[in-house]
């Protein structure tokens, strides 16, 4: 155990010995690395952020009714009691068309354009929460709705929905293609740069095997060389993600303010994290084990 | 225990190297391979340390047959051995201390112990001093005694060395025997190819000779 363990510290040294050496190339390498994690991984947060935020506008679906312009308040009234007894209908808010306008003149770049207008162009309009989810209640809800005296026009909310779902998936597919090719990318990187180190060491890789070192004690620092790598290219995703987060998260927070939603980016979760971390050093080690496989075994001492 | 029988080794090019070789070196012994040059003196060293195998006849070390090790045995064969190389095989990136240690890091020597045994050493050799020093900044004798003392840190019951004296003048030389002789007064089978009769001085040693890959004597 205590030979096992001084093994190991010994080829970790090594390791951080030889990256140190180079520290370019190092640098370089964990460049290449941690920028394409961060691609594939940074689809994903991004995915992640859509699903959470389309999950807050729709946590029960809704539907928007839209009154015609001359709609007058007793008809509203109508409307009203019509969805007061509905048994689909969970809820629902009226919004009379001044308290639109007001809202619209809180935005200061609204406002302006709302002050030329002549008149409240906005009609009345009723927000209402759906009990049941399935399509069909909504399809038979919205054509009931839609067929009321006075009702210019019903939206659907949950058609963009069906549509950003597929986009999500899209989307999500993609990021596993790109991941898989670029952990390709990754491996043949950290390969590479793993038969450069080995010819540059060809001397002592003779000397040591001449004196009785075993092919694992030659192998264990190339494979600690390697892993480190892939795990601090890992961390350099991580970064630039958070980076990425951080430029973007107050933008995003005011264009969600005008959408009457308080939302914030949302970063890796300490799970998806480790799962990064480990997948990234264990590709840095699987490029550095085909190297060395490749490579290291064919030098024999002359 | 060193033991030839019939040993013949030819290279793919068809050269032979070494003819029907036999001979014994027993534990605690000390022999040197004399012969001129091509004669096979480092073929044979080789054909010990498992870097070559013969093409017929057995090598036995210790009671194992070389020829016949496979390959992941072959390391712990070769802990058994200080090897001194005609080309002394230093590198040239590590200090006077870092070559020494070595030996002591492949077979997983606790540090502390390690350490001591490194200057000892390096002291048996006299470079006690230049501890921190690289290998190039040293003169060939030095390089040459730096090597030695990288064969003897693990402390082998058998120490090989092909031509350790080549390329040094006589009083170096007769200190790089010197050494070895101490080597073998304490009980270590020592092993030395030698083009150079000169050195061996006037103790009687015992001597292999090698002339066209043949023993004559």
């Amino acid at each position: 155990m205590n030979i096992w363990f001084s093994y190991h510290w010994h080829a970790l040294v090594l390791a951080f010995k030889r990256l140190a050496l180079i520290p370019f190339s190092t640098l370089l390498t964990l460049g290449v690395i941690g920028i394409a994690f961060s691609l594939p991984a940074g689809i994903y947060v991004f995915l992640e952020n859509v699903e959470t935020l389309s999950g807050q506008f729709s946590s029960s679906p809704q539907l928007s009714l839209f009154l015609k312009l001359n709609a007058t308040q007793s008809e509203a009234g109508k409307i009203e009691s019509f969805l007061k007894e509905n048994p689909h209908v969970a809820s629902f808010r009226f919004i009379p068309k001044a308290s639109a306008l007001e809202q619209f003149k809180e935005n200061p770049g609204l406002a302006e354009v709302m002050d030329g207008l002549e008149g409240n162009p906005l009609p009345d309009a009723f927000v209402v929460t759906v009990r049941d989810v399935s399509a069909e209640t909504l399809e038979t809800l919205s054509r009931a709705l839609s067929e009321l005296h006075q009702v210019e026009h019903v939206q659907l909310d949950s058609a963009w929905m069906q549509r950003l779902d597929a986009l999500l998936k899209l989307g999500r597919l993609a990021a596993w293609m790109l991941s898989l090719l670029l952990s390709l990318l990754v491996i043949a990187v950290v390969f590479n740069t793993i038969r450069l180190q080995i010819l540059t060491m060809r001397d002592e890789i003779e000397v040591a095997k001449l004196i009785g070192a075993t092919n694992g004690f030659i192998r264990r620092p190339f494979l600690y060389f390697g892993t480190i790598q892939g795990l601090v290219g890992g961390i350099v995703a991580w970064l630039i993600i958070s980076l990425g987060i951080h430029l973007t998260d107050e933008p995003v927070k005011h264009l969600m303010q005008l959408y009457e939603t308080d939302f914030r980016l949302y970063h890796l979760s300490m799970g998806d994290s480790l799962v990064m971390f480990l997948f990234s050093a264990g590709l840095g080690w699987l490029g550095a084990w085909l190297s060395v496989v490749s490579h290291l075994l064919k030098i024999e001492p002359r | 225990m060193i033991s030839f029988s019939e040993v013949s080794k030819r290279y793919p090019n068809g050269f032979e190297a070494l003819r029907n070789v036999s001979f014994t070196v027993e534990t605690g012994e000390m022999a040197l391979i004399n012969g001129h040059s091509g004669a096979g003196k480092t073929t044979l060293l080789r054909l010990i340390a498992a870097i070559e195998r013969s093409t017929t006849g057995s090598v036995i070390v210790n009671g194992q047959d070389v020829g016949r090790l496979n390959g992941a045995a072959i390391p712990f064969l070769r802990r058994n051995f200080g090897l001194v190389f005609q080309d002394q095989k230093l590198l040239f990136d590590r200090s006077v201390f870092e070559n020494v240690l070595l030996p002591l890091q492949i077979s997983g020597f606790e540090s502390k112990a390690a350490v001591r045994r490194v200057r000892a050493a390096l002291d048996k050799v006299g470079l006690l001093g230049k501890e921190k020093a690289r290998p190039i900044t040293l003169s060939g004798g030095e390089q040459q005694r730096l090597c030695i003392a990288r064969a003897i840190v693990s402390r082998p019951s058998i120490l090989i060395a092909d031509e350790p004296t080549s390329n040094l003048d006589m009083e170096y030389a007769k200190d790089i025997m010197a050494i070895f002789k101490s080597f073998h007064q304490v009980g270590v089978t020592v092993l030395i190819s030698t083009h150079d009769v000169e050195l061996l001085g006037d103790t009687p040693q015992r001597i292999l000779t090698l002339s066209h890959g043949e023993l004559t004597g």
